[in-house]
């Protein structure tokens, strides 16, 4: 079976978000880099599957900068087999259907059975690129799963909705986005770290696509305001719903 | 509790090569994943947590240095020192438990061991199957181990052993112990297996550091092993202080690691901590602490790096590793004593680190070399005149 990992770099969560100069960016300088939390999931659900059916090879898929290799060999050491990265200098300003038509020109040359994304990237959080690549592929979409089996041409996945938990079967080719609970990702291992070292890791120059959005502003949330104390013990309770009522109106 | 920031003021993360960065963030995450949750609790009972035991074989962490043939990982010195920073970030008992594991126990083997000795256990030691510990120290016999009046004599085919240990890192839930003893007067390592008859290995209570650690004392009465338990490579008191110098190399880069995990764990506290309407981060006092405790980390991590690319070139020397040790656990300690201090009342307690690391520390300072036999020793190299005797 044919299994590509979809993952994406994003600050680390020790990171200070500070906006440039021009306000339209987050300055990087200090940026220490990780993968996104829910493509962790998705690289072990792939390794997982791959070892589920006994057979096939996990290609971990990014669209990244030339030199960030770390993080991809972190995913090879995990249990990726090669991966793939489609080098771009303007990576992290990519609009979401910029990065998945990338992906998809990528995704249309590897035969794949499986494509597994995390549900959402931790950074701009928006939980479109998968849909999108699964749209433009003419594939299922199976979204937020928390389980999943797969045989013979189809997989059968738990999807966590509002509602409760969906039991959803699929065909083959298909896009599957992970949610938090579907495995636990496991940790690179001295031995992965050393096998990954001879893995194949391929560059790809991917063709530009305009973005349709752009960022225009990148504003920190407003500082929380100072907080008041009304008054001490039940002789200030009046005070209190006073405030609650008129000043904050939550009452 | 605000993530663990390592201090690099340095930008030494640059000089590491991109394989020794992911084996270090790999062992700090599992650290601060699986380990630290539960540190407090052990320290407190006195216990290890076995049950982490094969996820540090998972991880690969006993003899990483070890060749892939045996089950080890093949990774540079570099790396294993990495290793031994994250490790003692959580804990010095879980950085002495890789240690003893790895630079004691399976070192010696790949080291002087038989190709039959080396395919028995390594694989076994790397994966954890096999708990390993190592005699040397004597109840009379500690910065002077050639006294050591542990005796090994040939009867037939066999040696049989006897004599005390003291002070052995996991000694009674190891299945193997290196056990140094005088064959003929000189100074000779095998390999004994735990459950022989007449040795036992009764546990050192009632300490207060390292309290997340096992130590015992060895007793062999009369222990006999086959004459395959001898380690053939090596003869006299070079084959144990070979070892120590690879544990040392570790403990040098281990001390790094507490010292951060105070450092980070004070920052933090301070920064938040307001007196008198500021932080108290925000006063003098506390900041020329923060600058001195910076420069000392920051020193340490070069030294810990040159010592490092040093060895994997093969030309590091016993003397260097020496100032390693003795600059960078006096230099935690220390760390560990001013953060202690800079926490309040809250520093006494095991609900911040600080306090656990200084205790802990207490015991890295005296053993693999105390700080004074360490002193000697530069001393020694810098004079070309011993001291020591």
């Amino acid at each position: 079976m044919n299994i590509v990992a979809c993952v994406k770099r994003v600050p680390s969560t020790e990171a200070v978000a500070k906006p440039t100069a021009d306000g339209k960016g987050l300055d990087a300088a200090d940026f220490q880099y990780m993968i996104s939390f829910y493509d962790e999931i998705a690289v072990e659900q792939a390794v997982q599957t791959k070892e589920a059916v006994g057979a096939g090879e996990v290609t971990v898929l990014t669209l990244g900068p030339a030199n960030g290799t770390k993080e991809i060999r972190e995913c090879l050491a995990k249990g990726g087999d090669k991966a793939v990265v489609l080098t771009d200098d303007n990576w992290q300003s990519r609009d979401a259907r910029s990065t998945a038509k990338a992906l998809v020109a990528q995704l249309s040359t590897m035969d794949a059975d499986l494509v597994f994304m995390g549900r959402v990237a931790t950074d701009r959080d928006n939980a479109a690129v998968g849909p999108m690549v699964a749209t433009y592929l003419g594939w299922p979409c199976v979204s937020d799963v928390i389980g999943l089996e797969v045989g013979d041409g189809k997989g059968t996945a738990k999807v966590e909705t509002e509602a409760g938990v969906e039991t959803v079967e699929f065909s083959l080719p298909a896009v599957v986005t992970c949610q938090k609970g579907l495995n636990e990702p496991r940790y690179a291992g001295l031995k992965g770290i050393m096998a990954a070292k001879k893995k194949p890791l391929e560059e790809v120059a991917p063709e530009a696509v305009e973005n349709q959005s752009e960022v225009v502003e990148v504003a920190l949330p407003p500082a929380r305001k100072e907080g008041r104390i009304v008054g001490e013990g039940a002789a200030a309770v009046p005070a209190l719903i006073e405030a609650l009522q008129n000043e904050a109106k939550v009452l | 509790m605000d993530a663990y920031k390592q201090l690099d003021f340095f930008e030494l993360d640059d000089q590491y090569s991109e394989d020794e960065l992911m084996v270090r963030d790999a062992v700090k995450g599992w650290v601060g994943e699986r380990f630290l949750p539960g540190v407090m609790d052990h320290f407190e009972a006195g216990t290890f947590p076995m049950d982490l035991v094969p996820e540090l074989a998972e991880l690969g962490v006993f003899g990483p240095t070890t060749p892939e043939e045996y089950g080890g990982a093949g990774m540079n010195s570099v790396a294993y020192g990495l290793i031994c920073q994250e490790l003692e970030r959580g804990d010095s008992g879980l950085r002495s438990f890789c240690s003893v594991q790895g630079s004691l126990v399976m070192w010696p083997i790949n080291e002087y061991g038989s190709e039959e000795q080396k395919r028995e256990y390594l694989p076994k030691l790397a994966s954890g199957e096999m708990i390993g510990s190592f005699g040397l120290t004597e109840p009379d016999f500690g910065s002077n181990p050639g006294g050591m009046l542990t005796t090994a004599r040939k009867e037939g085919d066999e040696y049989v052993l006897n004599g005390r240990k003291m002070w052995i890192t996991n000694g009674s839930i190891s299945q193997i112990a290196i056990v140094w003893a005088k064959l003929e007067g000189r100074v000779r390592g095998f390999i004994v297996p735990t459950d022989l008859p007449g040795f036992s290995a009764p546990d050192h209570n009632h300490k207060w550091s390292l309290r997340a650690s096992i130590t015992s004392e060895l007793v062999l009465e009369e222990v006999r092993v086959p004459e395959t338990a001898i380690l053939p490579g090596v003869d006299g008191l070079r084959g144990p202080l070979s070892c120590l110098t690879q544990a040392r190399f570790g403990i040098a880069w281990g001390a790094l690691g507490a010292a951060h995990a105070c450092f980070d764990e004070t920052l933090n506290y301070q920064k938040e901590r307001i007196v008198f309407d500021k932080p108290v981060a925000a006063y003098q006092i506390p900041q020329q602490k923060f600058a001195n405790m910076a420069t000392d980390i920051t020193c340490g991590q070069m030294l810990a790096l040159r010592l490092g690319r040093l060895k994997d070139e093969g030309r590091f020397t016993a003397p260097q590793v020496s100032m390693a040790k003795r600059n960078n656990v006096m230099m935690a300690l220390e760390t560990a004593r001013t953060c202690r201090d800079m926490l309040g009342a809250n520093g006494v307690t095991l609900e911040y680190g600080v306090g656990r690391h200084m205790l802990n520390l207490e015991s890295v300072v005296t053993y693999e070399g105390t700080h004074d036999i360490h002193t000697l020793a530069i001393g020694a190299e810098v004079t070309g005149i011993m001291a020591y005797r």
